[in-house]
């Protein structure tokens, strides 16, 4: 379909190196917005799951009034927060003010560009996607950073100041598990990870690598600021931390940011670890056994059931601690795995 | 050079973990407390001044909303200060109906702390576990005095009313069909004391879940092991008392020290703890509510047995029955000068003191002889607390301002009056 596609651009254009330009451009257009549009409709029902799971965990009911089960709470909410006025505190810096909540989304959404949604299903299938990835997660703390600095609020600035420490420290960390899954499976391309992992349950790589699955889900969360590591946003000490001095639409795009952020990390833990679209079962079991986007599908919304199930357990760190976690624990750990796991490489053991 | 100066913050009133309306002025070298300075009084509302323009009686009810989660502790202080002034006798039903509200209001006041001090260190859950058994009692307070809150039960010579022989019972409606109210009434069939007896069979095992939550969770521990701690000398130069004084393993409790009412009739261990930090008051509190389960099953069996009045049998201080008001001449002007004039409370002064879930709650009450106190002074153990709070959390981080708020168990409505 997607050579038919390019066939027919060529004719359209017929040579004509501008109208070819305009189709190139329409057609990236066409293609950002097939993955952005499912995306932005997954965060919307997120937030509502995240309140159903949390309010079954919590013995109470949760949204159930906007439409049938609460389905249109998301849509509601958008509206309000749309609808609300985008106040500037007296004082800020008005431009960055503004700007902060894109630096968080704009990378938040362009790591989606090489996510492999099955066997060759991907918007850029770039031989290093795992690099490309880390590096735009990464940059998602410009956008808090700013946003805390340029509130001109105490509460907002404490909440910038630890949101920075947290990611750069985590970001290591996070680092050197994905590391031991590229020397397992000796590719960055997400297709050539997976691949790699064929064979069934136990040959997906959570059980050669299993600490560092336990690193990486981990960091995932104080990556994405939720709990236990919320502390940039600290509800009870800083109260909201970064975005304390947000409100409608700007605080809406944070809020976009972070679970399309939580998402990601979800599919890439089970791209990673789990085995992307493959399937469990063998391929004998016929539609059961096959390897399909509706694996990938499922092994995502495990994790991002985790992620909720995590927030409604257990307390917050402290700041501190959490430092001493990244720092004193998790590197050194992933330094000596990432070592064994090239030694058993070179070794042929795994 | 750039002078260096410390982050001065201004956590409250307006702050979700200022437990009401705790001003807080924070001097900070990078997240470690240096100065942590309260302000109070943005609760003032005049109680102890209120209450010298009222007969006796009328102030009952500005009592409750001293300490607004645990009620009847207020009260139960109050009026024991009036009964000392007059000498006036409880019947002894009235005694044991106290301590068993008092046990509840205790429960209560321990649910609700466990909530927030969970919800302060981040934990979600445990607020809304708590609030479902707060639920059931707060459904006992509204079946003996109407209020789910703001009971004004006890009365000086008793409480206002007996126990109800009947538990209010849920009404099928649009929201609820016939089949869940049925489920929600399962335990409310028989009288007060059976609903209550029902939650205190179960009430064990939601300690347990509440527990298994934050006992041994290791970022609970980390959170609050060796915060805010306090030695047993300095718990008793800086007043403290209740579980705050108990959590720094001094074994101190009104209940055993200078026992009132019945509780020198009851079986109950005092928790105390070993290090006064944070996690040992939770431990603390936790077991406490375990301790006010095991008092109100001994009330309940008590007064499953045994009835009798359950207000003083003094016309001047108490009023008559609707009855006695048909035919009696006399009861209908006991009730007119009781309802308008009230009482006059011989001239005098008196201390009353209860173990308050929160540590002694005291009314000091001084009689000129009127029917209105000349002046009431209540010693709110809160407020003790919180004068403590720059020693305890200096030097500790902003995060465990926080807890160590939570743990304190701060109340404006005490603290501001």
């Amino acid at each position: 379909m997607l050579e038919a596609i390019h066939a027919w651009m060529d004719s359209v254009a017929g040579g004509d190196p501008f109208i070819a330009g305009v189709l190139t451009v329409a057609w990236t257009l066409v293609k950002i917005l097939s993955v952005l549009l499912p995306l932005v409709i997954c965060v919307a029902f997120y937030t509502l799951a995240e309140r159903k799971v949390i309010g079954f965990m919590q013995v109470r009911i949760g949204p159930n009034r906007v439409g049938p089960f609460g389905l249109l709470q998301p849509f509601a909410d958008v509206v309000k927060l749309l609808m609300k006025e985008i106040i500037v505190p007296s004082g800020a810096n008005k431009g960055l003010f503004i700007i902060a909540p894109l630096l968080t989304l704009a990378p938040a959404f362009a790591a989606w560009a090489v996510v492999p949604f099955d066997a060759g299903v991907a918007l850029a299938d770039v031989n290093a996607g795992l690099l490309y990835i880390l590096a735009m997660t990464s940059l998602t703390v410009y956008g808090v950073i700013v946003g805390g600095w340029a509130s001109n609020s105490k509460y907002g600035f404490l909440g910038a100041l630890r949101s920075a420490a947290q990611i750069v420290s985590y970001e290591i960390a996070m680092g050197f598990a994905i590391v031991c899954v590229l020397l397992v499976s000796h590719s960055m391309n997400f297709g050539e990870i997976v691949n790699a992992q064929q064979g069934g349950f136990f040959s997906w790589n959570w059980l050669p690598l299993l600490p560092m699955l336990v690193v990486y889900f981990v960091s995932g969360l104080a990556e994405t600021n939720r709990a236990p590591f919320d502390l940039p946003e600290g509800e009870s000490e800083i109260v909201a931390g970064y975005f304390v001095e947000y409100a409608g639409a700007p605080f809406a795009l944070y809020f976009l940011a972070e679970y399309a952020d939580m998402i990601l990390v979800s599919l890439l833990t089970a791209v990673l670890f789990f085995g992307g679209w493959l399937s469990p079962f063998p391929e004998s079991w016929g539609l059961l056994g096959a390897s399909s986007f509706v694996w990938l599908l499922v092994k995502t919304a495990f994790f991002m059931f985790a992620f909720l199930w995590v927030r409604a357990t257990f307390p917050r760190f402290r700041y501190d601690q959490v430092m001493r976690l990244g720092w004193k624990v998790f590197i050194p750990l992933t330094i000596v795995w990432v070592v064994v796991t090239a030694a058993l490489v070179k070794g042929g053991v795994i | 050079m750039a002078e260096i100066r410390n982050y001065t913050m201004n956590f409250g009133p307006q702050h979700p973990a200022a437990h009401g309306v705790l001003r807080l002025v924070l001097e900070l070298d990078g997240e470690v407390i240096e100065r942590a300075d309260p302000h109070i009084g943005l609760l003032h509302r005049g109680t102890e001044k209120l209450a010298e323009s009222k007969p006796f009686n009328q102030s009952i009810g500005y009592m409750d909303r001293l300490d607004y989660v645990s009620m009847m502790c207020n009260e139960h202080a109050y009026v024991m200060a009036i009964e000392k002034l007059l000498g006036l006798e409880v019947p002894l039903r009235a005694q044991y109906i106290r301590t068993m509200f008092d046990e509840v209001t205790r429960i209560l006041n321990h649910l609700m702390w466990i909530g927030a001090h969970g919800l302060d260190i981040g934990a979600m859950t445990v607020f809304l576990y708590a609030f479902r058994e707060r639920e059931d009692l707060m459904d006992c307070y509204e079946a003996v005095s109407g209020a789910r809150m703001h009971a004004a039960y006890y009365r000086p010579g008793g409480v206002y009313r007996d126990l109800p022989a009947q538990m209010a019972q849920y009404k099928a409606s649009k929201w609820h069909s016939a089949k869940d109210v049925a489920k929600l009434n399962e335990n409310r069939q028989g009288s007060l004391l059976d609903f209550l007896w029902d939650f205190t069979e179960r009430f064990p095992g939601r300690v347990d879940e509440y527990e298994t939550l934050l006992t041994d969770n290791r970022i609970w521990k980390q959170r609050t092991v060796g915060i805010g701690v306090v030695s047993p000398e300095r718990a008793l130069q800086l007043g403290f008392s209740g579980p705050m004084i108990r959590g720094s393993g001094f074994a101190w409790d009104l209940r055993k020290t200078q026992p009132y009412e019945v509780y020198d009739r009851m079986d109950f261990d005092i928790p105390i703890g070993k290090n006064g930090d944070c996690y040992d008051r939770y431990l603390v509190r936790v077991e406490e509510m375990r301790q006010s389960n095991r008092i109100i099953r001994q009330c309940i069996e008590w007064l499953r047995k045994n009835s009798g009045p359950v207000i003083a049998d003094n016309r001047k201080v108490t009023p008559p029955s609707r009855e006695a008001m048909k035919e009696d001449m006399e009861a209908l002007i006991h009730h007119f000068k009781l309802f308008s004039e009230g009482y006059c409370v011989p001239e005098g002064e008196a201390y009353a003191a209860v173990e308050h879930p929160k540590g002694e709650f005291g009314i000091y009450l001084l009689s000129d002889g009127a029917n209105k106190p000349y002046r009431v002074k209540i010693r709110a153990p809160g407020f003790a607390h919180l004068a403590a709070l720059e020693e305890m959390s200096k030097g500790y981080m902003l995060a465990d301002v926080v807890a160590v708020i939570g743990t304190q168990d701060i109340v404006f409505g005490e603290i501001d009056r």
